[in-house]
């Protein structure tokens, strides 16, 4: 709400500037008489650079009306819709209300449709094909920007149609990650190893997936291995879906399986983001893409 | 008395070259939306930063050395003086230049203050205050020296156009510098949002309307050698428009968190702009009214009834777009900006070159440019690539908008953003060729400019002695 001096000047700058208009339209009837200027030519009588001169027509009748209509639809706009400072207007139209009543008329549109799925247990959900159908237009919507339409991901996006997961595949684990959000830290455990000790760290951990590479560095990694990152990732680096921790026995990566990228996370660390979505999205709709996702790997 | 042609003329190839080189910026973004790797990952080169470069060469570049290069020799001419200094002129030319020049060097560097229009960083600004002070003093000096006592109306839309953009420059570009490249807005949150588009709105207002509108006053009626129609509709026209466009800045801020009433003001305002600014086209139109024979032989004259038609065409689109449920389809999409380039190209372009046309041979002495089939084919290239460009971004946004708010008896969107993006490619490269079309037309411009003015010494030209009853001014 505008304080009551802006309130005041709001309508008298408004009204004033329209009020304006009309005038100066009523005024210019009276310019007409400067036509006798030009002695008879029909001009002003004014000459410019040699050759520039000017008629003195009326305006045009039909532009005249429109102006008069326009002014006319602004006072007719302003007291339906409001406008005029505090003074809303007689159709109680607001933006905000305009937004509630089609949600309103929306959601019970669609009650229907969502009361069938609120009827159903998780299980038949993710097997339901208009369920799925639904939850991957939701998919659509709000998630493939970061895990692709496709729901295989891209990097650092984690991959939703293989049977790898970083905190499990139950419903409610899937529920949980799509409605708080998940905060995947990977912190920098190796400040205190040299170069040589870091390299040594990366080849053991590409040996866990199988890698055929250089069995004394991976043994001499190992070590390393099983002081700093044995805690999350496991002794045989099967990973803590209880910590998000990632499973390093599959070739299966989030940030990359090439040294050069190992290297850059163990030293670097890394902060993913899936972010919370139980404010954008209605529980009925969160079940949805749930059961959509784990369609996917079933 | 001589008239100080140089610096008209100085303006005028600025104008003509800064032309090709927006317009091929233009071009280029154009075609990266079509085929995005057109960036060849190069930082300098990606969308966001030539994007500001592009609408900063066209506007301020190429309309800016057009608007302030004509209006120097306008001034003179309908004052029947010699501008006041040769010193001051001299510095308004290189002073614009190096604003240009500092644009052209930033912008790709990725400096910016993030506001439409008005991306460039304070150091800049600063700049071009300085600059625009120089041109004021320089332009309203010359009016006071004047040798008759009425002054034309083609300087009174000069004069709005002068003193509205230093005013909307200065309150826009308020802002707190934390480097040399950086700075933050005084302002924040929808007030920031709203002084930004009563700068943006008005950007197009006053330089892109008033200042264009001042051009066609005096250039129509010289070209058509004709009287000018309605001395009172100018008036009627003038007082109206500029009272009026300053309120209409809040339409583009339909449905966001500016207050409703606000709105509705920019909505009502915007509608009452329709009639001041026709008032512009019937009497550009109706100047032209008793040559309409010329304009079988004389293409300088098409450039203006098809630039006055376009504005016509645009300021009634725009009064439209304002309303609010016609704002609902067509914001955020291409159909703004096809909106934009029928007034930038149809309109500021068009009269830009047909003024140029008119003005360049009378540099020298003469009244023709060097050859008239080479305007002829640059009136059909912009033509032509005026209205690819426009219906293309017509159907092009109203299919967008029409995606974007189809949503599924589940509530659902219909369609994903990026399959309106695959479904817009065919319309980008309709788009990119109207633009091109629109660009080659400047080449032939570049040439006939060369073969007109090119080897030729300019004689200066004697100020004409003012009709009689200027005397007593």
């Amino acid at each position: 709400m505008l304080t009551s001096f802006w309130h005041w000047y709001v309508i008298i700058i408004t009204v004033a500037t329209i009020l304006a208009c009309f005038w100066l339209l009523r005024w210019t009837k009276g310019v007409s008489n400067r036509d006798e200027e030009g002695g008879g030519t029909g001009t002003t009588g004014h000459v410019w650079d040699e050759d520039l001169v000017e008629l003195n027509n009326p305006l045009p009748r039909w532009w005249l009306q429109l102006f008069y209509i326009t002014i006319a639809f602004a006072f007719i706009y302003l007291a339906l819709f409001g406008g005029l400072g505090n003074i809303g207007g007689v159709l109680g139209w607001t933006q905000e209300g305009q937004y509630e009543t089609e949600m309103k008329t929306a959601s019970e549109a669609q009650e229907a449709i969502f009361a069938r799925y609120r009827q159903m247990d998780n299980e038949s959900l993710i097997t339901d094909a208009d369920a799925n159908a639904t939850g991957q237009r939701l998919f659509a919507n709000s998630c493939a920007m970061c895990h692709g339409s496709d729901a295989r991901g891209a990097r650092s996006f984690p991959n939703l149609t293989d049977s790898d997961w970083l905190y499990g595949d139950g419903f409610d684990t899937v529920m949980q990650t799509i409605s708080n959000g998940r905060a995947g830290v990977m912190p920098v455990m190796v400040a205190g190893l040299d170069d040589s000790a870091i390299a040594e760290l990366v080849v053991y951990v590409q040996s866990l997936s199988g890698s055929q590479i250089n069995a004394d560095m991976a043994a001499k990694g190992k070590k390393n291995f099983d002081i700093l990152c044995v805690a999350c990732h496991g002794a045989d680096g099967s990973g803590n879906q209880a910590l998000g921790a990632p499973r390093l026995n599959d070739d299966i990566w989030l940030y990359g399986g090439e040294p050069e990228t190992i290297t850059k996370t163990i030293t670097e660390g890394r902060n993913g983001n899936m972010p919370a979505h139980k404010d954008l999205l209605s529980e009925d709709r969160r079940r949805l893409i749930a059961a959509y996702v784990l369609s996917l790997s079933k | 008395m001589t008239y100080n042609d140089k610096v008209v003329r100085q303006f005028v190839i600025a104008t003509v070259i800064w032309g090709i080189v927006g317009m091929l910026v233009g071009v280029l973004i154009a075609a990266q939306l079509w085929l995005p790797q057109l960036n060849f990952d190069i930082p300098w080169l990606t969308y966001g930063r030539l994007r500001p470069l592009h609408t900063n060469a066209v506007i301020f570049a190429f309309g800016g050395s057009g608007l302030i290069g004509t209006s120097l020799y306008v001034v003179q001419r309908t004052c029947h003086v010699r501008l006041i200094s040769d010193k001051l002129a001299s510095s308004v030319f290189w002073g614009w230049q190096a604003v240009i020049v500092a644009a052209a060097v930033t912008l790709p560097m990725g400096w910016t203050q993030g506001k439409e229009y008005a991306e460039l960083e304070w150091p800049i600004d600063i700049l071009i205050t300085l600059v625009w002070v120089a041109y004021a003093v320089l332009f309203f000096g010359t009016i006071v020296k004047r040798r008759v006592s009425h002054i034309y109306v083609a300087n009174w839309f000069y004069g709005a156009f002068i003193l509205t953009i230093a005013l909307l420059h200065i309150v826009n570009n308020l802002s707190l510098p934390v480097a040399i490249d950086k700075s933050y807005p005084i302002y924040s949150g929808a007030v920031d949002a709203m002084v930004q588009w009563w700068y943006g709105h008005n950007a197009v207002g006053f330089f892109l309307t008033a200042g264009f509108l001042g051009m066609m006053y005096y250039f129509v009626p010289k070209q058509a050698e004709g009287p000018v129609y309605s001395y009172r509709l100018s008036i009627v026209h003038f007082w109206a428009l500029i009272a009026i466009y300053m309120w209409a800045g809040p339409h583009h801020l339909h449905y966001t968190a500016l207050p409703n009433w606000l709105q509705s003001i920019g909505m009502v305002f915007s509608l009452i702009l329709l009639a001041p600014s026709w008032g512009g086209m019937i009497n550009g139109i109706m100047t032209l009214s008793g040559a309409w024979h010329k304009l079988r032989t004389d293409p300088v004259l098409k450039f203006m009834i098809v630039a006055l038609s376009f504005y016509g065409m645009s300021t009634f689109e725009g009064p439209m777009m304002s309303i609010k449920t016609v704002n609902a389809l067509s914001h955020y999409t291409d159909w703004t900006v096809g909106h934009v380039h029928s007034g930038a190209l149809g309109w500021v372009a068009m009269m830009t070159i047909g003024s140029l046309y008119c003005l360049i041979p009378r540099l020298i002495g003469e009244k023709k440019m060097y050859s008239i089939k080479a305007i002829d084919i640059h009136f059909w290239t912009s033509t032509i690539g005026v209205v690819m460009y426009i219906t293309s971004m017509w159907v092009a946004g109203v299919m967008q908008g029409l995606m974007w708010r189809a949503f599924n008896e589940d509530g659902t969107l219909t369609y994903s953003f990026i399959e309106s993006l695959v479904a817009t490619n065919p319309y980008y490269i309709v788009r990119l060729l109207g633009g091109l079309l629109f660009l080659s037309g400047m080449f032939f411009m570049a040439w006939n400019t060369w073969k007109t003015l090119g080897s030729k010494e300019m004689t200066p030209i004697p100020a004409s002695e003012p009709a009689d009853w200027g005397e007593h001014a």
